[in-house]
């Protein structure tokens, strides 16, 4: 998902009677549905896992912002400018309101910008796709939205609670995404030929790379159990694909396009639909860095950070000397 | 990296007549810098009519080990309900 292949540091699931009364306690309010707040004791392990998948999902939203960035200044009318614009802050929001939360933990953002720029964290794998035309704002909204959105319903429930306060605010705001880029799809598919293509095409290139958003099967996964049992990740990955596929598929019929899944099937006895896997070499080469546009992401992050410097510092040595001044007057 | 802006929590109050509500927090280099960029982190759909800012450092928070002698006082005076209290139905609304 937006936070990928997140390794727990737990090595087996412990059951209640082999924890100290400390941690039990703490397991036991989560397993009744209880929050755990920053201040709260918690296992390193809990709080390490967090942050990293805070801080990629964090990163992810940031990172998120490329893709579609790079078509705000080619938009076909004003409006629709002005739309993705706000879709496009929305998404910078999303990444601080994470960040903030991760900042609960005890970590630094300028920690995780570094880790970020390093390469040392991850973002999703899907942003290491190139927006090729106009059809794939479309088809991000659509289906990398759409595919985020499912996975961060079930998060507003998550156990730590800045975690889940600030999925809420994320999932009230991109349902606003995930509509305007289907509205992006309604209007090329019901478009000239050529727009139609476009769509057909965008609808090629990302569904594969959406469903690999959830990332790879995990139902015998020993982080993911221990995840679950901290309810820090509340699906597993094979059921958010499956309701996920299950839900865009009539959409596509609806807009009169091909899912690109010659095995794509409705499978009456499991009530659900049956479909290819993505190829998940593709997908580990590139969380590894070798996605088609994997450099020039944290390229453009790192220029962003290193020309932003002399901002950063100006504005903190004029409020500094605001400060020093003003204790002067007093 | 090593000039990081310091961290401020945020505060808004809604349009309701509501007391202002913590919603979370950002990093500014001063107070100004704050207000503004809470206006466009946390009032992007018109959230709110008023915001605070305060640096984190400056919060005092009580401590979760401390809960017990903290509240536990007033857990056995029952009688500051108004269920504590047995009127007849007689007596009318109350």
């Amino acid at each position: 998902m937006y936070a990928q292949m997140i390794k727990s540091t737990g090595k087996t699931v412990k059951s209640l009677d082999e924890m100290d009364p400390q941690e039990r306690a703490f397991q036991e309010r989560i397993d009744a549905g209880g929050k755990i707040e920053p201040r709260d004791w918690m296992p390193e392990g809990y709080r390490k896992t967090l942050i990293r998948q805070i801080g990629q999902h964090a990163h992810s939203e940031i990172v998120g912002q490329l893709p579609e960035g790079n078509w705000i200044t080619r938009a076909p009318t004003l409006e629709r400018k002005a739309i993705l614009l706000a879709k496009v802050q929305d998404e910078a929001g999303h990444g601080l309101y994470l960040y903030c939360a991760a900042e609960t933990l005890g970590v630094s953002r300028d920690d995780l910008t570094r880790d970020l720029l390093s390469g040392k964290m991850k973002y999703s794998s899907i942003f290491n796709y190139p927006t090729l035309t106009w059809a794939d704002m479309g088809a991000v909204g659509w289906l990398v939205d759409g595919a985020a959105i499912m996975n961060q319903v079930p998060l507003q429930r998550t156990s730590y609670g800045p975690y889940a306060r600030a999925m809420v605010r994320i999932c009230k705001e991109e349902s606003f995404h995930q509509r305007q880029g289907f509205d992006i799809m309604m209007k090329m598919a019901s478009g000239t030929e050529a727009q139609r293509k476009m769509a057909q095409d965008a609808l090629n290139r990302f569904w594969y790379p959406s469903l690999m958003m959830f990332g790879p099967s995990d139902e015998n996964s020993v982080h993911s159990a221990q995840n679950m049992a901290w309810k820090i990740k509340m699906n597993t990955n094979d059921e958010l694909r499956q309701k996920f596929v299950d839900q865009t598929v009539p959409q596509a019929e609806y807009l009169g396009l091909t899912v690109p899944d010659a095995h794509l099937k409705w499978n009456e006895e499991r009530g659900h639909y049956d479909f290819s896997e993505p190829d998940w070499e593709e997908f580990f080469d590139v969380l590894n860095g070798n996605g088609p546009c994997s450099k020039e992401r944290l390229e453009a992050r790192n220029k962003a950070w290193d020309d932003g410097a002399w901002v950063r510092d100006g504005l903190m040595a004029h409020a500094e000397k605001k400060k020093a001044r003003k204790l002067a007057a007093e | 990296m090593q000039n990081e802006w310091p961290l401020w929590e945020v505060f808004i109050r809604g349009q309701h007549g509501l007391s202002h509500r913590h919603v979370g927090s950002l990093h500014a280099a001063d107070a100004e810098g704050a207000i503004k960029n809470a206006r466009d982190v946390y009032t992007r759909r018109n959230e709110g009519v008023s915001i605070w800012v305060v640096e984190a450092s400056a919060i005092a928070a009580s401590s979760p080990d401390e809960k017990g002698p903290l509240y536990e006082p007033s857990n056995d005076k029952i009688y500051r309900h108004p269920t504590f209290y047995d009127i007849p139905d007689d007596a009318g609304a109350m």
